[in-house]
């Protein structure tokens, strides 16, 4: 009983800030996974992993212009998604996925110094908060998730083609670039949404976890998509919970579950050819 | 072009192209190309690196824009005849862990381009199983693509392309990573399958040797300049000195045919010598 109070102290699920986050935080799992799905499928780890710091600068832009640090994510994600995928070239999209961060980065920087550095909002945006998140911002996210519901359901197929075999879809009438750009914005979307709740920086986690996770645990891409969605979904339950009966920060917990979700899938595939008497280890 | 084709303008063609010349970076890749492919023949394309072998496949793809000429699939403009020409593409190697089965595979090369996302169907299953059965994949059907062999994936490959029922495959070097006998035994299944479903094939290679037992015709590309026509039309002394622009000898040596670069060229060159 002590443990069960300790785990589900009274407000857990009560307090008004809390409702928030929960349905804050299960809105943003769902569109992290669904897009991380995609980026895992396209090996695009890196574009994920920039977008969102690159977003920051948004918001730190947002912070000096005294304008809603959403919108200023929204804005610098989007820009940053265009800049990867016009400037890409094929040969190394490391390169550029890199400039285009650290300009971003270094505008950050500029704003923030400008605009008095340390402001504790900053902060929040780095590592994410449940505490400040309000109705507004509730409404907004699951705005973002409905447009990315929307939009990965008309572009399944295709863009699962493109990721999987480009030079095959390409041939057949789906065009690289055009879902190389899809792409990007709908990782500049699933960004927005989770920097306020994650933190800029580790919101890459959410993304990239659990589909990494789900690759070792589903065979057809509509099973890999399912349990990415499930373990994401599990992964910001776990942290809520955590983070609100330590008070610690919930980014670390999100870094922190996924990595065991990982962890876990890589055990299961280990097993899994041991089963089978495959003597192969997978890489 | 050496016109050594009698059926140079053909009725019911599957493929057309007429004049087609194309430039890239002030250069011609290729230039009067002129040329008509029947239904189910197998045509292997052959040439050198940088005779446009690969232009040519953009072309009849509709990803490239001739400079000049016609090109027409079925008689239609190859960018509304997109459906009926299947590809088969150079490289496939993917991920390990890729969450994708081979039955996934060949299932996008059916409604891979429509938007929205599949719900399944029994005619659908049917159509992939039926199009692995073709490819004698059917043994694989649910292993992830990642821990296929280099031919086994080339069955899927093919599968995937013929699903859509083309009326012609390209297939752009698809042997150029295994090993002598999967060779064999991909040219093998691909002129069995497209016989068997009348699909006519252009299969590019560097060595036509492999290609010799099944072959209709080639088409030789050298200096974005073509020749097609039979092997002993066109694999000759005289006509593919014509083509290169310098002395080539044709050799055969056991059932196998080698082209030889001449004392007057600027190196010894062997381009269908394997090693």
């Amino acid at each position: 009983m002590g443990l069960w109070q300790a785990l589900f102290p009274a407000g857990l699920f009560t307090a008004s800030f809390m409702q928030n986050a929960w349905l804050a935080g299960t809105a943003v799992a769902v569109l992290s996974s669904l897009v991380g799905f995609f980026v895992v499928l396209r090996g695009a780890t890196f574009a994920a992993h920039a977008v969102p710091r690159a977003s920051f600068a948004g918001a730190a832009g947002a912070v000096l212009a005294g304008g809603d640090t959403v919108l200023g994510l929204a804005i610098f994600s989007a820009l940053s998604a265009l800049g990867m995928a016009s400037l890409g070239s094929r040969r190394d999209q490391g390169q550029t996925t890199a400039l285009v961060l650290m300009a971003a980065l270094g505008l950050g920087s500029l704003f923030l110094t400008l605009g008095g550095a340390y402001a504790p909002e900053v902060y929040a945006l780095l590592f994410g908060q449940i505490v400040g998140i309000g109705r507004a911002d509730v409404f907004a996210i699951l705005g973002l998730l409905l447009l990315a519901l929307i939009a990965t359901a008309l572009l399944y197929r295709p863009l699962l083609w493109s990721s999987v075999a480009p030079d095959v879809a390409e041939a057949k009438g789906v065009p690289r670039r055009r879902m190389e750009i899809l792409f990007l914005l709908l990782v500049a979307l699933a960004a927005t949404a989770a920097v306020p709740i994650v933190g800029a920086l580790l919101s890459f986690s959410l993304m990239v976890g659990p589909a990494a996770a789900a690759a070792y645990f589903g065979r057809s891409p509509g099973q890999a998509l399912a349990v990415a969605v499930l373990i994401g979904i599990l992964s910001i339950w776990f942290s809520l919970v955590f983070a609100y009966d330590t008070g610690l920060p919930v980014g670390f917990f999100v870094a922190a579950v996924t990595a065991v979700f990982y962890g876990l899938g890589r055990l299961w595939a280990y097993l899994w050819k041991i089963e089978r008497g495959g003597g192969q280890v997978p890489a | 072009m050496r016109n050594l084709d009698p059926l140079r303008v053909h009725e019911d063609s599957v493929l057309d192209l007429q004049g087609v010349a194309v430039h890239l970076g002030g250069r011609a890749v290729l230039q009067g190309i002129d040329l008509s492919l029947r239904p189910g023949e197998f045509v292997g394309v052959i040439g050198p690196n940088g005779a446009g072998k690969t232009t040519l496949l953009k072309i009849i793809l509709g990803l490239l824009r001739p400079d000049e000429g016609t090109v027409l699939v079925a008689g239609r403009d190859v960018r509304a005849a997109r459906s009926l020409v299947g590809y088969v593409p150079q490289s496939f190697a993917p991920d390990p862990d890729l969450p994708l089965r081979a039955r996934d595979l060949v299932a996008l090369g059916l409604d891979g381009a429509r938007w929205g996302f599949s719900l399944g169907g029994q005619r659908r299953r049917a159509k992939v199983e039926e199009a692995l059965g073709w490819v004698d994949a059917l043994r694989y059907a649910d292993q992830p693509v990642g821990r296929l062999s280099g031919g086994e994936l080339q069955r899927l490959l093919v599968a995937q392309a013929l699903i859509s029922d083309p009326r012609i495959v390209l297939l752009d070097e698809p042997l150029a990573n295994l090993d002598l006998r999967s060779q064999g035994d991909v040219v093998a299944l691909v002129g069995r399958v497209a016989h068997e479903r009348g699909v006519t094939v252009v299969l590019v290679t560097h060595d036509m040797n492999p290609l010799l037992s099944v072959m209709d015709r080639i088409l030789y590309l050298a200096r974005g300049q073509a020749a097609l026509g039979t092997v002993d039309e066109v694999v000759r002394g005289d006509v593919l000195t014509q083509l290169y622009g310098h002395h080539v000898d044709v050799v055969r040596v056991h059932g196998r045919i080698l082209v030889v670069g001449g004392a007057d060229a600027e190196s010894l060159t062997c381009n269908t010598c394997d090693s």
